[in-house]
């Protein structure tokens, strides 16, 4: 699959994207300029995470009026796979391509540590790879991750099914403890109603390989680009993740072993090209 | 293209003599030399040049006769100090620029955005050698943070931890690791020494020199403006009751140009057409222009009315001495400017000429069509006086090392407990839980560990880092400091199975003209160059910070040393998967044996058990056997490369129970076992010590490799439960896994409020 990765000025997880989609997945991946106006027949669209301009206004919203939003928006209207990781999740809340806004977190500090997360629904590309209530960990690292909308609005969300992660406890319960950045409804990332388009705030490409010591992200981006559209499931891809599959000579460019659960995703879906 | 003739006074402009060179801190000596230099009296302009060269902070002229001992030399050193930042080679085709630098004066007046600039200029110094910062660490002194009268502390605190994540959050650069101490004498003067670490492929490393006469001058990044004049001045005094009046002095940091700056700079760099490259730091376009030309043994001329400026008043002196932020300044081929301006406009960045390099060793500068300064490069640059202070030790170094015997704990869970509530041992995630930590990727091992541990993407290798120093250690004595904060850092890394491939430091310190001090500095300096000599440990690259004091209250000798390790072949350590917590400090594996290693013996100068029970510093610091550390280093690495290890964790302050708490609380697994050790001996900081964790079937082999390092080694118990049990001469330390980790969790929280 082609993936796009866009950068903007202030964008510093654009090489973090790359380098999981293109050496841990193999697929095809470029970076896309923010000033560009078409999105060279990319099937996926991240939008990465960073302090875009600075964030100097509000946290994606100068970018969310770049000029390569135009094209984000015609492909995800057209059903296009777009992500939104951390900032990139801001500029879909900013493009109104995803409904919400974001604040300030609770303490009003930067918060750099791993959370849990809980899989609300497993029938995305996106989140295909994992169990329905499977329980997830990640890093956030942001300053502005409190989720928030009108009660309307969020029970609309929640009817919708929109709620794609939640942030809870180690055990998979929700917990005011457990949502440190205060987001109402301990909400992490959300869908639009077609499913096509994800935002979160966690950063799945930083957890991708057994050798950072979590591979829990790998499956969220490896449905991004491999993952069937709607309805189909988790099994097929866990049976992937968990079967008996040769591992690969060992490469230090990527994975460096594939030993472990990532490193078998991994393996299966760059052995699995179509 | 310039006037002929020497340059002439503007209107306006301040007489320049004698009491005005005082007033920029030049001595009478330094004002003559000049006047004779010049063969004249100095313009307004020329003055304020030579006051920033001249400062301590450019020119190291009471340090330079001491660092001179530092060996800066290694089959790995590119390039050694002098530059930006110091080059090693990691391997595998791959070098690693890396350097620290003080931001105390600028923090102390104004935390946020002191810390914040600090944060940017040494990203600079790292990506003007071509080399993509991946990471950084900080090393931060505070003063009393308790009470009321820990008010002010307490906003310091605030300031400079959210002026350091907000700045490297926004560049996008993870830290990955530091380290935090509180002690009353920094209440007048904190410390805060910023790291960065890049890295790049070998033939990419660029130098910041000015060559080739007649080649353009670009000028990059930010307009200049009023912000941080006489910063680098302000830097090499000390602090009085006036120093608040100094806060315009200090630079306003924008991360979000530093950003694009760093991308656009890397983009021209990898053009081909960039011949030199020099971020505009300390001095401002003062340091940038003749350090350059001094490199390349080269002249300048620089027309000041190209200058994008933020205002047009601005005086051929302001210009000279800001030191607005996030600004650069290229060399070119003749022809390829434009080049470089369309590569910067890219990124949104203007990029205008602004003079020419030449080939007679001179400075020329012009504003408004008239000459503002003529003055020699080298002279100035390589020149500035360089000064044998008096050095005597402290009169009361006898009291001082007085031993005061310590007194042994009658509960020592009870002592262990008060210590890890301490803001000194305990928990520091509330500060480095407001950096991030994991951007890039990389981030095997992060905060909160013995060395941060990093993957080097396209290789088989990882990089370790840490910076260490102890402060009381340094006042007791301090050649016994330099040597232990080397051989400390030298043991970090060797706990992840790393190689020392070099050293950068910042030498924190009072007045050099008070002969205790200059001795502190002498002593310190000669002790880590032993102990450099010893481990084979290049130092490449480094900045002195002195006058820290206020009303004549010297800051703690501080040297911090950052060291940088090579892993090569990270994935012989064990599987993938575990390799963060292989590397990692604590017991995670059930059945592990624990292994103390190193000569026990009991040290309690300047201890933490004695400094923050008793409020005791005294007597002479643990004695450091160079020999021994290279031995159990040595041990350590090798058990590291046979994969044999589950963990390694060092002992530092506060000891043996310490170390095996921060153990138990890391993944929340316990242990059983027991020490001959008497209570007391529990919290000796007897140096050259470490604990490592294997499986049982591994303990014979590790026990034969031991001997033949000749390291001592003793199997204290084994990983399991969720309590800490530890049998001693004449009782048992048994405590809750939880309630330890309560009142470690708890203390930096409690005590910043």
């Amino acid at each position: 699959m082609k993936c796009g990765i866009v950068v903007f000025p202030g964008s510093n997880c654009d090489h973090d994207v790359y380098h999981v989609l293109k050496r841990v997945l193999e697929q095809e991946a470029i970076f896309l300029w923010h000033q560009d106006t078409s999105l060279r027949e990319c099937d996926l669209v991240v939008l990465p995470g960073g302090f875009s301009y600075g964030d100097y206004l509000r946290a994606g919203s100068m970018a969310a009026h770049s000029p390569i939003m135009a094209a984000v928006r015609r492909h995800a209207e057209a059903g296009g796979r777009v992500l939104g990781i951390c900032n990139g999740f801001q500029m879909l809340l900013e493009a109104g391509l995803l409904p919400g806004a974001m604040r300030r977190n609770r303490n009003l500090r930067f918060l750099s540590v791993d959370v849990h997360l809980r899989v609300e629904r497993n029938d995305l590309v996106y989140s295909c790879g994992y169990r329905r209530g499977e329980v997830l960990r990640m890093p956030i690292a942001h300053a502005e991750g409190n989720y928030v909308d009108t009660d309307a609005a969020l029970d609309e969300l929640e009817r919708a099914g929109q709620v794609v992660f939640r942030y809870v406890d180690a055990d998979g319960s929700v917990a005011p403890a457990a949502n440190l950045n205060g987001s109402k409804r301990s909400i992490a990332g959300v869908c639009n109603a077609r499913g096509n388009v994800l935002g979160l705030m966690p950063h799945p490409e930083r957890c991708a390989e057994d050798v950072l010591g979590n591979g829990d992200g790998l499956a969220l981006l490896a449905g991004a680009v491999r993952g069937p559209l709607l309805g189909r499931g988790g099994d097929e891809w866990r049976a992937l993740v968990e079967g008996e599959r040769p591992a690969p000579a060992r490469r230090f460019d990527a994975t460096p072993d594939r030993g472990g659960r990532a490193g078998r995703l991994a393996a299966a879906v760059a052995g699995s090209k179509s | 293209m310039t006037a002929p003739g020497p340059p002439a006074p503007l209107a306006g402009e301040p007489l320049v003599d004698a009491g005005l060179a005082a007033e920029h801190g030049l001595t009478p000596d330094e004002y003559g030399g000049l006047c004779e230099l010049l063969g004249r009296v100095p313009t307004y302009t020329e003055l304020g040049i030579a006051s920033a060269l001249y400062s301590e902070h450019c020119s190291y002229k009471s340090s330079k006769i001491h660092l001179r001992r530092f060996p800066t030399r290694s089959r790995r050193v590119v390039h050694g100090p002098g530059e930006n930042a110091g080059v090693v080679d990691i391997g595998h085709g791959w070098v690693a620029a890396f350097k620290m630098e003080s931001h105390n004066h600028p923090s102390f007046i104004e935390p946020y955005q002191g810390a914040a600039t600090g944060v940017g200029g040494i990203l600079r110094d790292v990506f003007t050698m071509g080399a993509r910062p991946i990471a950084c660490l900080d090393s931060l002194r505070f003063g009393d943070i308790d009470g009321a009268r820990g008010a002010r502390m307490r906003h310091l605190v605030d300031g400079v931890v959210r002026g350091i994540g907000d700045y490297g959050n926004c560049v996008g650069i993870p830290t990955v690791g530091g380290e935090t101490g509180f002690h009353s004498s920094y209440n007048g003067n904190i410390l805060v020494n910023a790291f960065a670490l890049g890295v790049c492929r070998r033939e990419r490393v660029f130098t910041a020199v000015a060559s080739g006469a007649g080649n353009p001058i670009l000028y990059a990044g930010s307009r200049t403006g009023r912000d941080g004049i006489h910063g680098a001045t302000m830097a090499s005094e000390a602090f009085d009751s006036e120093s608040e009046a100094k806060r315009p002095t200090v630079q306003v940091g924008d991360p979000f140009t530093e950003k694009v700056l760093l991308e656009a700079s890397l983009d021209a760099m990898r053009s081909g057409v960039v011949l030199g490259v020099q971020d505009m730091g300390a001095a401002g376009l003062t340091s940038s222009c003749f350090e350059m030309a001094a490199r390349g043994g080269a002249g300048v001329d620089i027309d000041l009315d190209l200058v994008p400026l933020r205002e047009a008043s601005l005086t051929p002196y302001e210009i000279m001495l800001s030191e607005s932020q996030e600004r650069m300044v290229f060399v070119t081929q003749k022809g390829q400017e434009q080049a470089v301006v369309s590569i910067l406009s890219r990124w949104g960045l203007q990029a205008s000429t602004i003079g020419r390099v030449t080939d007679d060793g001179r400075a020329r500068l012009t504003f408004g069509g008239r000459k503002v300064a003529d003055m020699p490069v080298e002279p100035l640059v390589d020149g500035a006086p360089v000064y044998d202070r008096p050095a005597a030790p402290p009169g009361d170094l006898v009291r001082r090392q007085e031993d005061v015997a310590p007194e042994a704990p009658d509960d020592p869970l009870g002592a262990l407990k008060r210590l890890l509530g301490t803001p000194e041992l305990g928990d520091k995630a509330w500060i480095y839980q407001q950096y991030d930590s994991t951007v890039r990727s990389n981030t095997i091992v992060g905060p909160g560990a013995d060395a941060a541990v990093l993957r080097l993407k396209g290789t088989p290798s990882g990089l370790a880092l840490t910076s260490d120093t102890n402060p009381s250690y340094c006042w007791l004595d301090p050649r016994t400091g330099g040597r232990q904060a080397v051989a400390e850092a030298v043991r970090n890394l060797a706990t992840a199975g790393a190689e020392p491939v070099g050293m950068t430091n910042c030498l924190n310190f009072g007045s050099p003209e008070n002969p205790e001090i200059a001795w502190q500095l002498r002593e310190c300096i000669s002790g880590m160059a032993d102990a450099c000599r010893a481990f084979d440990v290049p130092v490449i690259s480094g900045n002195v910070s002195l006058y820290n004091e206020t009303e004549g209250e010297a800051v703690r000798p501080t040297p911090t040393v950052a060291m940088v390790g090579v892993i090569d072949g990270l994935m012989d350590l064990g599987d993938a998967a575990e390799i963060h917590r292989l590397l990692g400090c604590g017991f995670w594996r059930p059945g592990d044996r624990v292994l103390l290693l190193g000569n026990e013996g009991d040290e309690f100068g300047g201890s933490a058990y004695q400094r923050l029970l008793y409020g005791v510093e005294a007597g002479r610091p643990p004695a450091v056997d160079l020999r021994a550390e290279a031995a159990l280093c040595a041990l350590l690495r090798r058990a590291r490369r046979t994969g044999w290890l589950s963990g390694a964790h060092d002992l530092a302050e506060g000891g043996l129970l310490v170390a095996l708490a921060e153990c138990v609380i890391a993944w929340g697994l316990g242990m059983r076992g027991h020490t001959g050790a008497s209570p007391l001996s529990l919290f000796s900081e007897a140096q050259g010590r470490a604990l490592v964790t294997l499986a049982p079937a591994r303990v014979d082999d590790f026990f034969a490799t031991a001997e033949e390092f000749g390291v001592p080694a003793s199997d204290l118990g084994e990983v399991g439960g969720d309590r800490l049990v530890l049998g001693y001469d004449g009782g048992v330390v048994d405590g809750a896994i939880d309630d330890l980790r309560a009142v470690w969790a708890q203390a930096l929280p409690r005590a910043v409020g």
